[in-house]
């Protein structure tokens, strides 16, 4: 690759040298012994049998995944069906991810197209109003959204006192609260990566576009979207895979019908009703879906690069 | 023509679309806080305009619990946000300023790693591996879970500010004998305050943010400001949750606005 005058500056020096590490040795040994032990731990613990009143008794079991995937009937003697219930869970957490996502999107690319296409300190104010939500407590926002979504709260009381609406909407405990409530958590991560790379977006392709008479409709299509795919896929990406395990959306704006993966997993720890190993099985599977959306992401992150 | 590449930039519809972005992130907000000054009980009905539920917050039966709550969570979060922001200035010092050394390139996944991992599957995995070695669920596992997450928080600026200071101070100081541990206090690290600061505040908000991890690793008996939260809106929303939630985005929004503005200290006049 020609190297261009690109000032990266010491990306690589080595004043240091010889003491990378240890430099680097405690963030292993946190990460390392918080994180990556504990998980390898809750893989064996979901290979366990299930200790009523919570916790495990240290014997080998497939009874989590078992229960998981097969129903043998309610004495367990029956020829194995498939289970459903906990599928269903899953693939109800997916396409309810998968909507958030496509909000995020709708909203979220014009609003970066925007902002990457302002001008110096205009540009950076509308950045920080973007991030600003972000940082704002998650349950509170989750919070303020079940207040404001209300059947009596606010923006019902002000449809139905303009006369928009007879009745109030009912959203709360809906599928839609809940996309909205992910929608609402994870807007910001779908604006900034498109916003970069849109700012490194070379302008002269769309004079180019326009000059061999394109309409502005198919420079969008053929010129600015293929050019700008890397963000909006890592923005998906962003959105997706916290919204996938979401807990406190599906909890305090969905009710009790609309379960998600991230309450699946939260009840099996609480009290008597829990099965840690059956929770640790859930949690191994949620966690290799995610492996899996990721891992997909990097090698075609790679493959671009060449 | 400078009118036409300005056109090229405009899509109809766009600008709606952003300010209706605008309006989604901060209307919720925005209405939480005009309620939170509601002087009715009901959270339905607007009355007049008072300061009750402040009064509430700060003298009010729940007052002790909310006290507590918030004594934990910000001792938790200085706790874990200092021992993170140390933790990610050495990594970000062997990431970018050692040469190459074994493991570098897992190095860089590790540091990543608990921004992947799901916050509910990390929850349990704690949660799980606290239990497994006997340890007391308690203030002491909720610090530690806090350390793992705010470290590639505090990393990414930490680690961004690193990247754009040359390294011919450093250089010149070693020229003029000074050893490698004060160019690191004498040079290095003064330049990276700004980094070091922002990227300390970042964790430090992230740590106040958590909800889900604290959860599971609490315990019985300690509280932080989520759980307490969430535990007393279990019932319904009242209308001291306004008052608290108004008063944590407050603090929420001037911690980012100066972590904005310290990392971008002196970098223009460098």
């Amino acid at each position: 690759m020609a190297a261009g005058p690109q000032p990266t500056p010491n990306s690589n020096t080595s004043t240091y040298a010889g003491f990378g590490i240890p430099l680097i040795l405690p963030a292993w040994v946190i990460i390392g012994f918080f994180l990556v032990v504990p998980v390898c731990v809750m893989l064996i613990y979901s290979f366990l049998t299930k200790e009523f009143r919570g916790g495990v008794i240290w014997e080998f079991s497939l009874a989590a995944y078992d229960q998981f995937f097969f129903d043998r009937g309610l004495f367990g003697d029956e020829a194995p069906k498939i289970e459903w219930t906990y599928i269903s869970i899953f693939w109800r957490s997916i396409w309810q991810a998968a909507v958030a996502t496509v909000f995020c999107l709708i909203i979220g690319f014009p609003t970066a197209w925007f902002i990457a296409t302002r001008t110096g300190r205009n540009r950076s104010i509308w950045l920080f109003l973007i991030t600003i939500p972000y940082w704002v407590n998650l349950l509170i926002r989750t919070i303020s959204m079940k207040f404001l979504i209300r059947d009596n709260g606010p923006m019902n009381e002000l449809m139905l006192s303009s006369g928009l609406i007879s009745e109030p909407i009912h959203i709360i405990n809906t599928n839609l609260a809940v996309q909205l409530g992910l929608f609402y958590s994870y807007l910001p991560f779908m604006v900034l990566p498109i916003y970069a790379a849109v700012e490194r977006y070379n302008f002269a392709l769309s004079e180019a576009a326009a000059d061999l008479y394109a309409s502005r409709y198919v420079t969008l299509t053929q010129i600015i979207l293929p050019a700008v795919k890397p963000g909006i896929i890592a923005g998906c990406i962003l959105v997706f895979v916290p919204s996938l395990g979401a807990f406190l959306a599906p909890d305090l704006l969905g009710g009790a019908k609309n379960f998600m993966i991230g309450s699946l997993i939260e009840e099996q720890f609480k009290g008597a009703a829990g099965n840690w190993p059956f929770g640790a099985a859930a949690s191994m599977i949620l966690l290799s879906m995610v492996l899996v959306v990721l891992t997909l992401y990097a090698r075609q992150q790679t493959r671009e690069q060449g | 023509m400078a009118s036409k590449n300005l056109d090229l930039r405009r899509f109809p519809g766009f600008l709606p679309l952003t300010y209706l972005c605008l309006f989604l992130l901060y209307a919720p907000l925005i209405i939480v806080m005009i309620y939170s000054f509601n002087d009715s009980a009901s959270i339905t009905r607007w009355d007049s305009m008072s300061l009750r539920w402040y009064q509430e917050v700060f003298f009010g039966v729940e007052a002790p619990k909310f006290r507590t709550a918030t004594f934990n969570s910000v001792t938790i979060a200085l706790i874990a946000a200092t021992s993170a922001t140390i933790i990610a200035t050495m990594a970000a010092t062997a990431m970018l300023r050692s040469g190459k050394f074994r493991g570098k390139s897992a190095s860089f996944a590790l540091i990543n790693l608990p921004l992947m991992v799901p916050e509910i599957v990390t929850a349990v995995a704690t949660l799980i591996f606290f239990s497994a070695i006997g340890f007391k669920a308690g203030y002491l596992t909720i610090v530690l879970a806090h350390i793992v997450f705010c470290i590639p928080f505090a990393y990414l600026p930490i680690a961004a500010r690193m990247q754009g200071i040359e390294d011919t101070f450093e250089q010149a100081a070693q020229d003029l004998y000074a050893t490698r541990f004060q160019t690191f206090r004498l040079i290095l690290l003064p330049l990276m305050t700004p980094g070091i600061l922002s990227g300390f505040l970042l964790a430090f908000i992230i740590s106040l943010d958590d909800f889900i991890i604290t959860n599971f690793v609490k315990g019985a008996g300690v509280e932080t400001l989520p759980t307490a939260i969430y535990g007393a809106v279990r019932q319904g929303i009242k209308p001291n949750i306004m008052a608290i939630s108004t008063l944590l985005l407050l603090v929420s929004v001037v911690f980012v606005t100066l972590s904005y503005f310290v990392g971008r200290m002196g970098e223009k006049n460098k």
